[in-house]
């Protein structure tokens, strides 16, 4: 290709930024690959076992930014013994002498070691963004290093974790000439920060556009934070309730009727009716209210709340609010585009009644535009269900969780099936499939035959037999990732996805009838497969695998397999 | 994996159903169908006969409810993983202390987070705020709660760890904010069954 055209297609493909479209671009020719790998400066690698630091680095040597993901899903339950794997620090070896200029990282569940932060923070001179869902393996001491060394940093995103939270003190490592953060996430961590330095740093920081605090942070301090920082984008707030005179009550009003760019808000732990309306006057302008932690908010507390947030289209609630709750949200929310109601009480400790369909078909009743649905119940209907779909036919992601395994239609006692077919049939954009509930076979029937969209499908206690998982695997043309546990499939249905899983992310069966030999028997078959037993000691019998995940890799069997961890 | 087993006995003294005001009608909608849980056997269903109707050897245990009217929850199907939550968001709503209370008489149940408070004085605050209908009258250096529109004064109870039903205010704070369970704020005139209180009331702080 000519210079000349080569500068055109480096300035077009500057513009193109979606990974997929990216892909695309380089599978034209030979001259279009060269100019889209050197002109690439995000690489998003869904499982960091699918491929190897050095490829990568090898393909695409101008990366500033990298997403890295690790452990399946299923490790966020439980499910994944520790020390699997998904560590970031052989990663970060490969960077450090491949992307001397990288400047943002974000990990999903990684094993991420303090020494691996201080690496980064020593590695990386223009290291500007850190973000880190739902990863183990470090302390606070490693976010010290990161808040002492890196000197440009614009954001640190820490969310949801399992770390070692020793103290508060990490917060204080920031330099006071350090002014660049624009996005600070501690919402997380539990310890108390120096309340001084958070304030100093908050002022000083101009830009900052996404504060989210620690339930630590007091009511009265964020009033504080609040007027250095009226400039704020998303707030994440600390401890919502807190014995306020009438003057700081009617300051706290003050200061947030300045925040006139705020959109977002979260946190809210312990916010009740006597505090929520201060943030009336910025109702107007939110597009995602969090209210997932507010645990003592009820049903009334809502529908006092709902009516002043006309533009809402993202809400998180508990299921604390009950179906009165969703009624409201259904009156008063009509741009509402995704709801996620979580459970109060996930184990049971506590009688809840939660939220049933009666509360879901009021939402989809008054908020047609949904498109992103995840619902934790104790209880369903194939009716509601059926509705919820015919009022929304734009949902792209469905998950519904009926807590209850294997709990049949609460009404007619029928299973589910009927539920998740209206869904599937109706709602021809699914990208996304969470299924609970009785489910026969029927129910993958349909999903194989009208999910066509399909990408992600999610399964529990649920099928009669191998025919179900076949359904699926023969019917969903763009399926990526599939995770089973729980179910009666068996070695057909396992292998009855051959010819399908080098065009998928991955699969993971726990808990079904997979044999050991089934799983050599794919591995041998389809060599760019990695096939992996977790063994599970105390179940005695040994010819029967667990716990199975298997991927596509360039980079064949991992090198790092822990020795409960069989690779086929 | 471990897998947990947890047993309940119903609470001595008052019946446990007496606190157990729900908007439901009496007897319907089992929570949690403990029977459920009980009895899963996949490939069973009214309408299908597959051949399958195997038992997982999943990562549950099951634990026989017994009493399936459901009182109490006297013992729990402990799956690991299910329902899916997040660890964290488990965690991060176990650090709070809410305990539920219930108000003879009045229809609804609210929460409390216990943690919020420091001492009864500010605990009886908040639960004037949130029952309209109650008000703090102070008799010589003890408070009650009392509705005035008809007289009735209410005693705060409630259910400690031993399943015991006392009177508030008797411990201090922070040993009461560790040992309750659940509060009732309990007619005067259905408190007769209590131990006796000894003063110190409820002005006591911590």
């Amino acid at each position: 290709m000519d210079s000349q055209r080569k500068k055109v297609l480096v300035q077009v493909l500057n513009l193109v930024t979606s990974p997929k479209d990216r892909s695309s671009v380089s599978l034209v020719c030979k001259d279009w690959y060269d100019v889209e790998r050197h002109s690439r400066r995000h690489v998003f690698i869904g499982n960091c076992y699918s491929v190897s630091p050095e490829i990568v680095t090898l393909r695409f040597p101008n990366i500033r930014s990298v997403t890295l993901k690790g452990r399946p899903r299923f490790s966020d339950f439980n499910l994944v013994p520790p020390n699997w794997g998904g560590d970031v620090r052989p990663w970060l070896e490969v960077f450090a002498a491949e992307y001397p200029q990288l400047e943002e990282l974000r990990l999903k569940r990684m094993t991420v070691s303090d020494e691996s932060l201080e690496f980064l923070a020593a590695s990386f001179a223009g290291f500007k963004a850190l973000s880190l869902l739902s990863c183990d393996g470090f302390s606070t001491d490693g976010l010290e290093a990161i808040a002492t060394d890196c000197k440009n940093l614009t954001e640190l995103d820490i969310q949801e974790n399992d770390i070692d939270d020793k103290s508060g003190d990490w917060l204080s490592c920031f330099p006071e000439t350090f002014t660049s953060m624009e996005i600070l996430n501690f919402s997380c961590l539990n310890s108390d920060v120096d309340f001084d330095a958070l304030e100093s740093l908050v002022s000083r920081c101009k830009s900052l556009k996404v504060l989210k605090v620690n339930k630590t942070v007091t009511l009265d301090q964020l009033r504080s934070l609040l007027t250095h920082a009226p400039q704020l984008l998303e707030l994440g707030t600390g401890s919502f309730w807190q014995e306020l005179t009438p003057s700081q009550h009617s300051e706290l009003e003050r200061v947030f009727s300045n925040c006139k760019n705020l959109y977002a808000v979260s946190g809210l732990w312990q916010a009740t009716a006597l505090y929520l309306p201060v943030l009336y006057p910025v109702c107007t302008n939110l597009t995602f209210l969090n209210l997932s932690y507010a645990a003592t908010l009820q049903s009334w507390d809502l529908a006092k709340l709902v009516p002043y947030c006309p533009h809402l289209r993202r809400l998180w609630v508990l299921d604390t609010v009950e179906d009165q709750g969703l009624e409201a949200v259904g009156s008063n929310c009509p741009l509402l585009e995704e709801l996620r109601v979580f459970p109060s009480s996930p184990d049971g400790d506590d009688i809840v009644d939660g939220v049933t369909g009666s509360g879901f078909v009021a939402v989809s009743n008054g908020c047609p535009r949904l498109r992103y649905v995840l619902y934790f119940c104790w209880q369903m209907t194939n009716a509601a269900v059926a509705t919820v779909a015919q009022n929304c036919p734009d949902i792209t992601h469905f998950r519904l969780c009926i807590m209850t395994p294997a709990k049949p239609d609460h009404l007619t006692g029928e299973p589910m099936d009927e539920a998740f077919g209206a869904v599937v049939k109706t709602c021809t954009k699914l990208e996304r499939l969470s299924v609970s509930g009785l489910l026969t076979d029927l129910t993958f029937e349909y999903i194989g035959k009208y999910a066509k969209n399909l990408e992600y499908l999610s399964v529990a206690f649920a099928g009669d037999s191998d025919q179900g998982m076949q359904y699926v695997m023969n019917g969903c043309p763009k399926l990526k990732k599939l995770e089973i546990r729980d179910c009666p499939f068996g070695d057909a249905a396992l292998l009855s996805g051959l010819e399908k899983y080098e065009s998928m992310r991955s699969l993971w069966m726990s808990a079904c009838l997979v044999t050991m030999n089934a799983c050599r028997s794919l591995a041998s078959k389809v060599p760019r497969l990695n096939v992996e037993v977790m063994k599970d000691d105390e179940i005695g019998d040994d010819s029967q695998a667990d716990k199975v995940y298997v991927y596509r890799s360039i980079a064949g069997p991992r090198k790092d397999a822990p020795a409960f961890v069989l690779t086929f | 994996m471990s897998l947990e087993n947890k047993q309940q006995q119903p609470p001595a003294g008052l019946n446990y159903d007496e606190t157990k005001l729900t908007l439901g009608l009496p007897g319907s909608g089992s929570k949690r169908g403990f029977s459920e849980t009980v009895d899963i056997s996949f490939g069973s269903s009214s309408s299908s006969s597959s051949g399958a109707g195997v038992e997982c050897c999943g990562q549950y245990s099951v634990v026989d409810g017994g009493d399936k009217t459901h009182k109490a929850p006297a013992a729990k199907a402990q799956l690991v993983g299910w329902p899916p939550v997040r660890v964290s968001r488990k965690n991060l709503m176990k650090s709070c202390k809410y305990v539920k209370v219930a108000v003879d008489g009045a229809p609804y149940l609210r929460k409390v987070d216990l943690e919020m408070y420091n001492s009864y004085q500010q605990l009886l605050g908040a639960l004037e705020d949130m029952f309209s209908f109650l008000t703090i009258r102070n008799y010589l250096n003890e408070s009650k709660l009392m509705d005035p529109a008809n007289g009735v004064e209410y005693v705060p109870t409630y259910e400690d760890r031993d399943d015991d039903w006392m009177l508030v205010g008797d411990v201090p704070w922070k040993m009461f904010v560790e040992t309750c369970k659940r509060l009732r704020l309990m007619k005067s005139s259905e408190a007769i069954g209590l131990a006796p209180r000894t003063p110190p009331q409820c002005t006591s702080t911590h």
